[in-house]
């Protein structure tokens, strides 16, 4: 059996009367890529913040990295990577000065640091633009250094929150290929995403709606449970059920 | 109608070139989607058609009134939703309607009939504040505060942007019914399946237009043959498929690559079959694949 990386089970978060998340049970075994889906208001953001060490759950338990969401919280927030459409990098930092400060942030030393910097910088094609502002670079390319910089420090588990909203199609699908890598090279990946494609490229993922889980499993298995031909039908077929209105 | 003629715009002194040379066309009565990512200069063109903005260079005439000149007649006639939600958020519903057919000129009463079918969904929610509302109800109190002056052209800035596809989907059809009341719809987003539901579509990149037509038209003329592959194993579908001599294009969607040859002479569906069953591919399917939007999208950016 694979080593589980997130182990939830029962978790619910409440705000007053309001069940944001509604006892979710779901593991995430090492080296997936797990898509994590729901329409806005579903509960997802909530979620993935108790999962990544920022708020405490109303009730229920959850492990992340072998870590409590209770007590543990820094160590999660230490073996995880993280990065949003919305926040990744310092705009009116260069391009060196943001990988310098995120790889400092997760406690690398200056050698490794450099190699790893050099590294990056070759894989993405960047070695000529290291003094540009962050500010200049097209959103393709941004998104892309800030998800090698969410992974500089080797993290357990990375995630990505809509990391491909806005991106032109061909960036899109390269920052895809990155995933894979990152999976290949054992970085376990929950990714949450609005392009119904996408959902087909995660080894397994689930669906929330109004706060709780409502479908698990793979593509092919959820397509098949469904009777649907792509995951745009499924996605569909649970969201519309929804009584709760967005965000 | 809305027209433009060679306009272009730079930032930061020339550095930057947010559009470079357009030109296009929207017939009254038509909804006409600009199609690209971030980046690609839609939100820049918005700015100049609700003379917002000066254009570098060029012309812009929006219902044969000029941009340049006629600025106060223009802003009359335009409904504008921007990309980032821009009511009071904390003035309510009704308020925020209110102040707006009141900048106009006219009453909310007055103009019921054209926002009714939105309005009966916010109705509930009429006395809360609109920084509380919910992201769709936000977008629908926006849609209804740019429709309560009854203009002619509506300019919608991705307002489906973030938001999930079943909302999206709603918004569509809002759109669609705005249409049939005769309305001129300019719209931009990101999603490329989008585009489908536009008369005419532009597809813009980094500030400059890759094609213009109809969706069908566009599709029609993607210039090659087109196929769906599939097999147990997607990724490594993909990696081999990529070192193939012939391939001149693989690209993921959704459950299927599709992929087209450099030359169609030298390859069959039953050889690359074969291939790939040599190369250890299981449940492998191979057939032919229609165009969509995005494909056409990929081939131009290719360019």
């Amino acid at each position: 059996m694979k080593e589980k990386i997130i182990i939830a089970e029962n978790l619910s978060k409440q705000f007053g009367h309001f069940k944001a998340v509604d006892n979710i049970s779901f593991d995430v075994s090492k080296g997936e890529i797990f898509g994590f889906l729901g329409a806005n208001g579903a509960g997802k953001t909530t979620a993935m913040r108790i999962l990544c060490g920022l708020s405490y759950p109303s009730s229920g338990k959850a492990r992340v990295a072998g870590f409590d969401v209770y007590h543990q919280q820094e160590q999660i927030k230490k073996n995880i990577g993280y990065m949003s459409q919305k926040f990744s990098l310092y705009e009116d930092l260069t391009v060196l000065e943001n990988i310098r400060f995120f790889g400092g942030i997760y406690g690398l030393g200056k050698k490794e640091l450099k190699n790893k910097s050099d590294e990056l910088l070759q894989t993405l094609h960047l070695s000529g633009e290291t003094s540009k502002l962050v500010r200049s670079l097209p959103l393709g390319w941004k998104q892309k250094l800030a998800f090698s910089v969410a992974i500089i420090h080797k993290p357990v588990i990375v995630f990505l929150d809509e990391p491909t909203g806005g991106v032109d199609p061909i960036t899109r699908r390269q920052f895809w290929d990155m995933i894979y890598q990152a999976s290949e090279n054992g970085i376990t990946v929950f990714v949450t995403t609005h392009y119904m494609d996408e959902a087909s490229y995660c080894s397994r993922l689930s669906i929330m709606v109004d706060g709780q889980i409502r479908a698990i499993g793979s593509p092919a298995e959820l397509m098949e449970q469904h009777h649907a031909e792509n995951m745009d039908q499924v996605f569909f077929d649970l969201a519309r059920t929804a009584t709760r209105s967005a965000d | 109608m809305i027209s433009l003629v060679n306009i272009s715009k730079t930032f930061n002194r020339g550095a930057l070139k947010a559009l470079s040379g357009i030109s296009l066309e929207a017939k009254s009565g038509e909804l006409f989607g600009l199609i690209g990512p971030d980046g690609a200069g839609k939100t820049t063109l918005f700015r100049i058609l609700t003379t917002l903005m000066l254009p570098d260079s060029g012309d812009a005439l929006i219902n044969g009134l000029d941009i340049k000149k006629d600025v106060t007649t223009i802003r009359s006639k335009l409904g504008y939703m921007p990309g980032r939600f821009s009511l009071y958020q904390d003035l309510t519903v009704d308020e925020n309607l209110k102040f707006f057919a009141t900048l106009f000129g006219t009453t909310v009463r007055e103009n019921y009939a054209q926002i009714r079918d939105i309005y009966i969904q916010l109705e509930p929610f009429k006395n809360r504040r609109a920084g509380k509302l919910s992201g769709g109800m936000k977008q629908k109190l926006a849609l209804c505060c740019a429709l309560i002056h009854r203009p002619d052209i509506l300019l919608l800035d991705e307002p489906t942007t973030g938001v999930d596809a079943i909302s999206r989907k709603e918004f569509w059809e809002m759109l669609a019914r705005l249409k049939a009341d005769g309305i001129t719809i300019m719209v931009s987003t990101p999603y490329m399946d989008e585009a489908n539901l536009c008369d005419t579509i532009a597809l813009i990149d980094q500030g400059r237009i890759l094609s213009i037509d109809t969706p069908g038209n566009i599709v029609r003329n993607y210039p090659r043959p087109l196929y769906a592959f599939k097999a147990k194993n997607l990724y490594r579908l993909q990696q081999d498929l990529r070192l193939h001599e012939n391939i001149h294009s693989c690209f993921a969607f959704g459950e299927y690559l599709h992929v087209s040859f450099r030359d169609e002479s030298a390859v069959s569906l039953p050889v690359m079959a074969k291939w790939l069953e040599e190369n250890g591919h299981q449940e492998i399917i191979l057939k032919n694949q229609t165009p969509v939007i995005e494909d056409c999208f990929i081939d131009l950016l290719k360019h």
